[in-house]
């Protein structure tokens, strides 16, 4: 077991590097570049070419992903082509408020979705089941924008209970924060719950078909009991592995709902600087979202095999 | 009743006089009741006395995490407005659209308007404790000469030379003459930093605030700054900028007070804002204008005349000012000047949606293929719409129009000033000489349609040279005639830039040059009690 | 039931739309946001455009859209997931690992990147999704092939000496059907979804056709203003959502029941 779970971390650091080469190359791929992207339709050709040599996009990209990648591992992420910030600098305070935002919506839509999938899987067919089942559809069904615009509009503009605006800085208290970004975690939490709500309540269900649980349901054991007892800690790995999934959405997939709450995360940085062709920017904020990602996911696969037996000893 | 509120803006901005308001209202069909109101509400303005203290909460569109506050290098609102927080500028642009005195205390041309005299203001310091002289104004005007990566370099070309003839004193000698140079000098990135700066974080300046913090595209705060040298402006404490891009979550945090003011208010939204309790607008009619370009050098699509006509009456101009703009705009009439330039020609019949007159030089242009207009919200936002309603009418006059809309990424780089038919957009430039030379001249960098004129040329020369008002406005009255006859291009709307603000906020006038008064709303605003 | 008869509305609107739309769906009929009345049901969108021909054009657009998607994505993950959890070894290894690799880039970026370099003609769009959906596919494909390839009837197949494509398609696949039809109607909401989301960055169908995505957010901004239009889309999208997932929830059962499954 100790192996397996040896062998997965060598192999998240591998696909990390692999990951790593494929934003620098295809941050390359970007038509256009930040010269123009940035003068628009102030461009002379003098002014660009004196834009690209100040910004070294005249070297070979071979030579500068080797630097860059030299520099990435001693945590140097380089300075921000358009406004020489340094791009560590840049990302850190940014990366805390997606940390941050994303911890909230995870602490209350993660226990949520596993209660209500439980209990759906319970009362499988009757009214609370149906009735969680339309309402998750309906949140997964609605773009992530709408549903945040339609929370400002009632609980913001109507009733002013809630800011529009989570515009947090870096010296905001925490109660401030958690009232500042009530509203974007609450819109999160909805677009989330319902994919784990449904994992949960798939997966319990079939457990429930397998012989060892008839068997319990012939001794006479009551059907709560089973559920939570027997059939939920067998399916927790799927559960692990969707959870994951979407906890690597919370933090690599919500640039819309920055956009719309104005609310100071990665996501913006990253599409800002895409449009932008600011590469270094592009390829820290990459970087991060890819380890970010495969670290959740490593842990998920960890936690899968640790809490089942048969996969602790593979064929 | 448009027209009397826009002469009644006029009048609030005082750009005209009170009886000139009265006059063309009464002349526009203005009820008796009408004009008390109106001269009321214009006097409201001048009444109100400044106070100082509290800060000012902006929730400004056109922001990036890319913004620097190195003054070469801004290109939209939020750091136009949060750098002229903090740096001065030699010249200002007055209400009038003429040059008004700021660092630059007066100015004289020697004859023949080659060669430029500037006295600069004594006793200004920077937030540093720095004494502004001469020194620092040649070095701020070099920032944008020879090798540099500024957006006011095209402009800027036209400097052959700067000379310090004492500390108080610069001569500028220009490659050729123009009569209206001191309007060049008002471009909005020539702005004053101390001599030798090259760190620009620090946003050392002459203006009235000194630099709080800055987080690039969230947010920008400045707090008073004690020795700045005027007394009628900097009345605030602070001010506060948050980047808000989104226009509905820009409105949302107007409405619900979370800012004071509000730039880039949505037109289709802007009767309801202007309704609600507490809130107002502030409306000018810009020179901001959105150009469809008509490639027509020889062999090039739109190389017959006829086909340029059949495009200029086959659109519906003021159905893309009232469905674009929601109404708050004015109709184009193919040249880029506006109707707020003192140099604008009335006397041009405006080009009005004609299908049969389209119809009819489209036939006598004898083409039969299909024109495709290459459309981007990159070039600004509403462009694909733009193109699809033009599409639309077009057709009705039997010219077939596909609409291509090009991606964002890459637009100004392979897509415009290539392609036959693309949507593009001016800002609009301080001066008509200077908007024409850049767009539309002999030596244009920007020539969208590859509009070529001897005669255009020729007079655009004459003018820059014409220190006589009077006969300067002639030889453009003529220029602009030709564009208009040649369709040297296709101006459709000019937009007015709209903002808002509660009304606890004084000191928000209109500017034609862009929003937030031209920027300097950090200047002169004030918080009432 | 109520699911097909979603399904069935929906695709008799999306199918009809020539016929039944009282206007061309890029038609300006009259002023901008006017109010629904009995000529324009739901009233006119931002350009004066009928939004119901448009949602009945849109329909075309986005389901068929989000089905090539979905197909495509299906068709990519199945195979590959299967293939690796069969064959085992290095085929297994490498194709992990590459996916691995994919689902680390951040989805609707990654999108935004490859959509802003390549334009986003239809055939790029829904070539660059179907991988990106392709790649989750692939995980539950494989997941379901692990567990169904250890159970005895398919080591047996396998010492019978049956090839790989004769375990996939007669042992396989149809013990995996049943979750993967559930899925199959999870991504396909999905890449409506995703199409809505990449229109909100500026990248998505092009105008003047409609999706409804596209509609929900070119209507957006007057949701504060209490104007209907945004909803009309949203609605649609939300509806077609539930009767795809009532369809495969009902699939799912009479598929158990045939199994002969104890319940």
């Amino acid at each position: 077991m100790i192996r397996l779970v040896a062998l997965r971390l060598l192999f998240g650091v591998l696909t990390l590097w692999a990951a790593s080469a494929m934003i620098f190359g295809g941050t390359e791929l970007l038509p256009g570049d930040l010269a123009t992207a940035v003068l628009q339709n102030s461009a002379t050709p003098e002014n660009l070419a004196e834009m690209r040599s100040k910004l070294g996009l005249d070297r070979p990209p071979l030579v500068r992903y080797g630097e860059w990648l030299g520099r990435a591992a001693h945590g140097d992420l380089g300075v921000s082509l358009s406004n020489d910030r340094d791009v560590v600098e840049e990302i850190s305070p940014r990366l805390w408020n997606t940390f941050l935002l994303a911890l909230f919506a995870a602490l209350i839509a993660v226990p949520l979705s596993i209660c209500m999938g439980v209990l759906a899987a319970i009362y499988q067919g009757g009214i609370f089941d149906r009735a969680v089942n339309v309402i998750t559809l309906l949140t997964i069904s609605v773009p992530e924008y709408l549903i945040g615009y339609i929370l400002v509009k009632y609980l913001s503009v109507q009733y002013d209970l809630f800011p529009s605006l989570a515009n947090v800085s870096a010296d905001t208290g925490f109660g401030d924060r958690l009232w500042l970004t009530f509203l974007p975690m609450v819109t999160l939490v909805l677009v989330v719950v319902a994919h784990m709500m449904r994992m949960t309540r798939a997966s319990v269900l079939s457990i429930m078909a397998s012989p060892y649980i008839e068997m319990a349901i012939l001794k006479g054991v009551s059907k709560p009991r089973i559920v939570v007892l027997h059939a939920l800690p067998n399916a927790l790995a799927p559960i692990i592995s969707v959870v994951a999934l979407n906890l690597a959405y919370l933090i690599t997939g919500v640039v819309v709902v920055e956009a719309v709450f104005v609310y100071p995360g990665l996501g913006q940085l990253m599409v800002d600087a895409v449009s932008k062709h600011d590469l270094p920017v592009v390829q820290g904020c990459g970087l991060i979202f890819a380890g970010a990602f495969i670290l959740l996911n490593m842990i998920a696969d960890v936690l899968a095999i640790m809490s089942n037996p048969r996969l602790r000893r593979p064929r | 009743m448009d027209e009397i509120a826009y002469w009644a803006r006029l009048h609030n901005a005082g750009r005209i006089g009170r009886r000139e308001l009265l006059g063309r209202s009464a002349a526009a069909g203005a009820s008796l009741a009408l004009l008390g109101n109106l001269v009321a509400s214009a006097d409201a303005y001048a009444a109100e006395t400044p106070r100082k203290g509290g800060v000012l909460r902006m929730g400004l569109g056109g922001g990036s995490t890319t913004d620097s506050l190195d003054p070469t290098t801004w290109n939209d609102s939020v750091p136009i407005n949060a750098g002229n927080a903090f740096l001065g500028a030699l010249i200002e642009v007055g209400p009038d659209m003429k040059p008004i005195p700021e660092l630059a205390e007066s100015w004289e041309a020697k004859p023949g308007a080659v060669e430029w005299i500037f006295n600069l203001r004594k006793g200004v310091t920077f937030h540093n404790g720095k004494t502004f002289n001469a020194d620092d104004a040649i070095y701020s005007i070099n920032l944008h000469r020879g090798k540099t990566k500024s957006g006011a370099a095209g402009s800027f070309k036209a400097i052959a030379d700067v000379k310090k003839i004492n500390d108080y004193q610069i001569a500028i000698t220009l490659n050729s003459a123009d009569a209206d140079f001191p309007m060049v000098l008002t471009d909005y990135h020539n702005r004053v930093v101390p001599d030798g700066t090259t760190d620009f974080s620090k946003a050392i300046g002459t203006n009235a605030f000194v630099l709080e913090s800055h987080e690039a595209g969230v947010r920008i705060k400045g707090k008073k700054f004690a020795n700045f040298w005027r007394t009628d402006r900097g009345y605030l404490d602070g001010f506060d900028i948050t980047v808000i891009n989104d226009s509905s979550a820009r409105m949302n945090a107007l409405i619900t007070g979370q800012v004071d003011v509000a730039n880039r208010v949505d037109p289709k939204i802007a009767g309801l804002i202007k309704a609600k309790k507490g809130l107002s607008l502030v409306q000018s009619n810009g020179t901001w204008h959105s150009v469809i370009s008509l490639l027509q050098d020889k062999g090039a699509m739109f190389e017959s005349l006829d086909l340029r006509l059949a495009m200029k009456y086959g659109i519906d101009r003021t159905q893309i000012v009232k469905t674009l703009f929601g109404g708050y705009g004015a109709v184009g009439n193919d040249t880029p000047i506006a109707k707020i330039d003192p140099y604008y020609n009335p006397h041009i019949a405006q080009a009005v949606y004609d299908p049969e007159k389209a119809k009819f030089h489209l036939k006598k242009s004898g083409f039969s293929g299909e024109v495709t207009i290459q459309a981007s919200d990159a070039a600004f936002n509403g462009a694909v719409d733009m193109a699809t309603l033009m599409q639309s009418t077009l057709s009705k006059a039997g010219l077939k129009v596909t609409v291509k809309k090009e991606p964002a990424d890459g637009f100004w780089s392979n897509v415009w000033l290539k392609g036959n038919c693309v949507t593009s957009y001016w800002g609009g430039r301080s001066t008509a000489t200077q908007m024409l030379d850049v767009g539309y001249g002999p030596t244009a960098p920007w020539n969208e349609s590859h509009f070529k004129d001897p005669k255009f040329g020729k007079l655009l020369d004459e003018a820059r040279a014409e220190l006589n008002e009077g006969k300067r406005r002639e030889i453009l009255y003529e220029a602009q005639a030709i564009m208009s006859a040649q369709v040297a291009t296709l101006v459709p709307a000019f937009r007015d830039y709209i903002d808002a603000h509660h009304d606890n906020v004084g000191g928000h006038t209109p500017h034609a040059l862009f929003d937030l008064d031209n920027t300097l709303l950090t200047q002169k605003a004030w918080l009432k009690a | 039931m109520i699911g097909l008869l979603i399904i069935t509305v929906n695709l008799v609107g999306a199918l009809g739309a020539p016929v039944l739309a009282p206007f061309p769906e890029a038609e300006i009929v009259g002023d901008a946001w006017a109010e629904p009345s009995p000529a324009f049901w739901m009233g006119l969108d931002n350009l004066g455009r009928d939004i119901f021909s448009r949602l009945l054009f849109g329909a075309r657009m986005s389901i068929g859209l989000s089905l090539m998607i979905t197909a495509l994505s299906f068709t990519i993950g199945i195979i590959t997931g299967f293939a690796a959890a069969i064959a085992k070894g290095w085929v297994d290894t490498l194709l992990s690992r590459l996916v691995d690799l994919m689902l680390a880039m951040p989805t609707l970026i990654f999108a935004f990147v490859v959509l802003s370099a390549l334009g986003t003609d239809l055939a790029v769009m829904v070539v660059t999704l179907a991988i990106l959906d392709g790649v989750k596919v692939f995980r539950v494909a494989r997941a379901l092939a692990m567990n169904i390839s250890a159970l005895e009837y398919v080591e047996v197949a396998r010492l019978r000496g049956e090839g790989l494509w004769w375990i996939i398609t007669r042992e396989v696949l149809p013990n995996a059907m049943l979750p993967l039809i559930a899925e199959f109607g999870l991504r396909f909401t999905f890449a409506f979804l995703f199409v809505a989301a990449l229109s909100f960055l500026g990248l998505g169908v092009q105008p003047p056709a409609a999706d409804w995505g596209s509609m929900v957010r070119d209507y957006r901004d007057v949701i504060a203003l209490d104007v209907p239009a945004p909803l009309f889309p949203a609605a649609a999208i939300a509806l077609m959502t539930i009767g795809v997932n009532f369809v495969v929830d009902w699939l799912a059962q009479i598929n158990t029941r045939g199994l002969g499954d104890a319940k």
